[in-house]
């Protein structure tokens, strides 16, 4: 590593750890809160960290991405889904220790998992000695666009975003069945909202 | 540094394993949707982290810059982002039909109910 690289390096994992902090605590909030409208909009801010964390990663299009989506329509969904379902969470009675030590169990088999990746950022890790390589030198002279992740998403894996746009299709016709104009006409008579997820 | 090398995967556990409990302890449906929401997150933090390389920036190609952060789980986690808020849409529509139909979105008295 050379010294130039030091310094910039550096406080990139400082902002990196400080992000990774602010976001599991925004985490824990968001299970704690029993006010389901704050812990809606306390998931809207969890998501905005991420989006600045995807920026210190690199992953620049990720960052808009989850800014305008995860942060932006899901927390819309969520407010219309609770205005139409109250937003009290009833205190469970149930114990808590089995989800506790299910969510452990699994955990500490991920960390274990974990132990036998690359270490992060190493450039000589295999995912990055694969096709990464090849789209990053070929990629703008084969489709002439700079931006590689626009390239492999719209030209190279098109008819993946094909299917992507085909799931999307898809949900908004189940949301449209279950709330639309069908289920409205069998239920006349009764409330109804406009919580219809086509808009993603 | 040389504890931090796995720092991001660990906190991506982490939230996976809120999520994940945020799943299966509480009754209320939303809480259970914001969790899986915050479990995909997690796992989208775990795809990212393993495309970053040390000194790289990001890939987008100019003559300026020589190292390139890897843009494949870039471009598979903008699609899974979108996914995921479609599957999020139509679990918060079917929350939404339950609390018409049941008159609650928790799970126990949807259970009472169905058990009568």
């Amino acid at each position: 590593m050379d010294p130039q690289a030091q310094g910039p390096r550096a406080i990139d994992i400082y902002v990196d750890i400080l992000l990774l902090v602010l976001l599991v605590a925004a985490a824990l909030v968001v299970v704690t809160l029993r006010n389901l409208l704050a812990a809606a909009l306390v998931l809207g801010i969890y998501s905005l960290i991420m989006a600045a964390l995807w920026v210190v990663l690199d992953a620049v299009d990720v960052a808009f991405t989850e800014a305008a989506v995860g942060a932006g329509v899901t927390t819309v969904f969520m407010l219309l889904a609770i205005a139409a379902t109250g937003r009290h969470e009833k205190i469970a009675h149930r114990r808590p220790w089995l989800p506790i030590l299910a969510s452990l169990a699994v955990g500490g088999l991920m960390i274990f998992g974990t132990l036998d990746l690359p270490a992060f950022g190493d450039p000589q890790a295999p995912a990055q000695q694969h096709v990464a390589p090849h789209y990053l030198e070929q990629g703008e002279a084969e489709t002439g666009v700079p931006n590689i992740v626009t390239a492999v998403l719209a030209s190279y894996r098109g008819f993946d975003t094909l299917g992507e746009v085909t799931v999307i299709f898809t949900a908004g016709i189940g949301v449209l069945l279950m709330l639309g104009v069908a289920s409205r006409r069998r239920r006349a008579g009764e409330s109804d909202d406009d919580d219809t997820g086509d808009r993603s | 540094m040389e504890a931090l090398t796995h720092a991001n995967y660990w906190a991506a556990i982490v939230l996976a394993m809120i999520g994940l409990y945020a799943v299966i302890a509480p009754s209320n449906l939303i809480k259970k949707l914001i969790g899986l929401g915050m479990f995909q997150s997690a796992i989208f933090l775990v795809y990212i982290t393993a495309g970053k390389v040390e000194g790289g920036t990001a890939p987008i190609i100019d003559a300026a810059y020589g190292v390139y952060s890897n843009p494949l789980p870039h471009v598979l986690i903008l699609t899974a982002i979108v996914v995921a808020v479609s599957t999020l849409a139509v679990g918060l529509a079917l929350t939404v039909a339950i609390k018409r139909d049941y008159g609650t979105v928790e799970e126990d008295e949807i259970d009472e109910q169905d058990r009568r």
